[in-house]
């Protein structure tokens, strides 16, 4: 039933993807310093992330409650249908997102070095 | 007519059904929300033994009833995006000679991700989110993988008894 054909687009599709995977990871490797939180496209805020701190978002389709931890980031608590971004693992590198999409609320990490915060 | 009615109807509910289903599977690859896609497999059977018009009438009748019963308007945004894109692909990979029903399912459940991406990344508009797509596209690959290996057997047996 499986053809030779098949094996060979598994195994590139796999390669590609696998490349991807490690291209991306790399690229995102930076430390992570500041946590954009935007939503609907638009900035609500910016908040440090070497700074333990507890951020309720509200909007108008919901709230979203952000944890600050020891450098990394999670989503504590949303009053959202699928719970996708309480259940997505804590970020902390630079480029990294949590999505919670039925609020369009988008927690992004900014890696590198920020001139201004703290300085 | 009426029996070709009777049987898509038939098959629109065995995939609602599967869709319903397979919430029960647990299936973690690092982001949440990745599912097996157990309702592609009636749209490749359909695929394979009906005509095309009837298998993408059969996928997206499912979408959207199944976002209408369990789920929500956005829901189905995403479903359709993902549910087209998927079925583009895979009657094109149908088409190229030397690929089995393996390959359609698993470009199918490949493309069926990347579509659901681009659909998130315009929603919200960030495009750091197309950095899921490698992870995305593994996750397809094997998801298809499974469903399409199920397909085959299925699909063989189909034929013998039509």
């Amino acid at each position: 039933m499986i053809k030779k054909k098949d094996i060979i687009l598994l195994l590139c599709v796999l390669l590609i993807a696998g490349i991807g995977f490690f291209v991306v990871k790399h690229k995102n490797s930076e430390a992570g310093v500041l946590v954009k939180v935007t939503v609907d496209g638009t900035i609500y805020g910016e908040y440090d992330l070497n700074k333990d701190q507890e951020v309720t978002i509200e909007t108008e389709h919901g709230f979203n409650k952000m944890v600050i931890k020891d450098g990394w980031v999670r989503m504590e608590e949303a009053d959202c249908k699928d719970q996708y971004c309480v259940l997505h693992d804590p970020i902390s590198l630079g480029n990294e997102t949590i999505i919670c999409l039925p609020h369009k609320v988008v927690i992004e990490v900014v890696g590198g070095e920020i001139s201004g915060l703290d300085a | 007519m009426a029996k070709k009615v009777s049987i898509i109807g038939m098959l629109v509910a065995l995939a609602m059904i599967l869709s319903y289903v397979e919430v029960l599977i647990p299936f973690n690859f690092g982001i949440p929300g990745i599912k097996l896609g157990l309702a592609n497999l009636v749209v490749l059977i359909a695929l394979y033994v009906a005509d095309t018009k009837t298998a993408f009438m059969i996928s997206m009748v499912r979408i959207i009833l199944v976002a209408v019963t369990f789920g929500n308007l956005s829901a189905m945004l995403y479903s359709l995006s993902g549910g087209i894109l998927s079925f583009l692909a895979m009657i094109v990979l149908k088409r190229l000679k030397g690929f089995s029903i393996v390959s359609v399912s698993m470009v199918g459940g490949i493309c069926h991700n990347i579509g659901q991406i681009l659909v998130a990344a315009a929603v919200v508009e960030n495009l750091n989110l197309l950095y899921y797509i490698p992870v995305l596209v593994i996750a397809g690959t094997l998801t298809g993988l499974c469903i399409g290996l199920v397909a085959g057997p299925v699909l063989l047996r189909i034929q013998k008894n039509v």
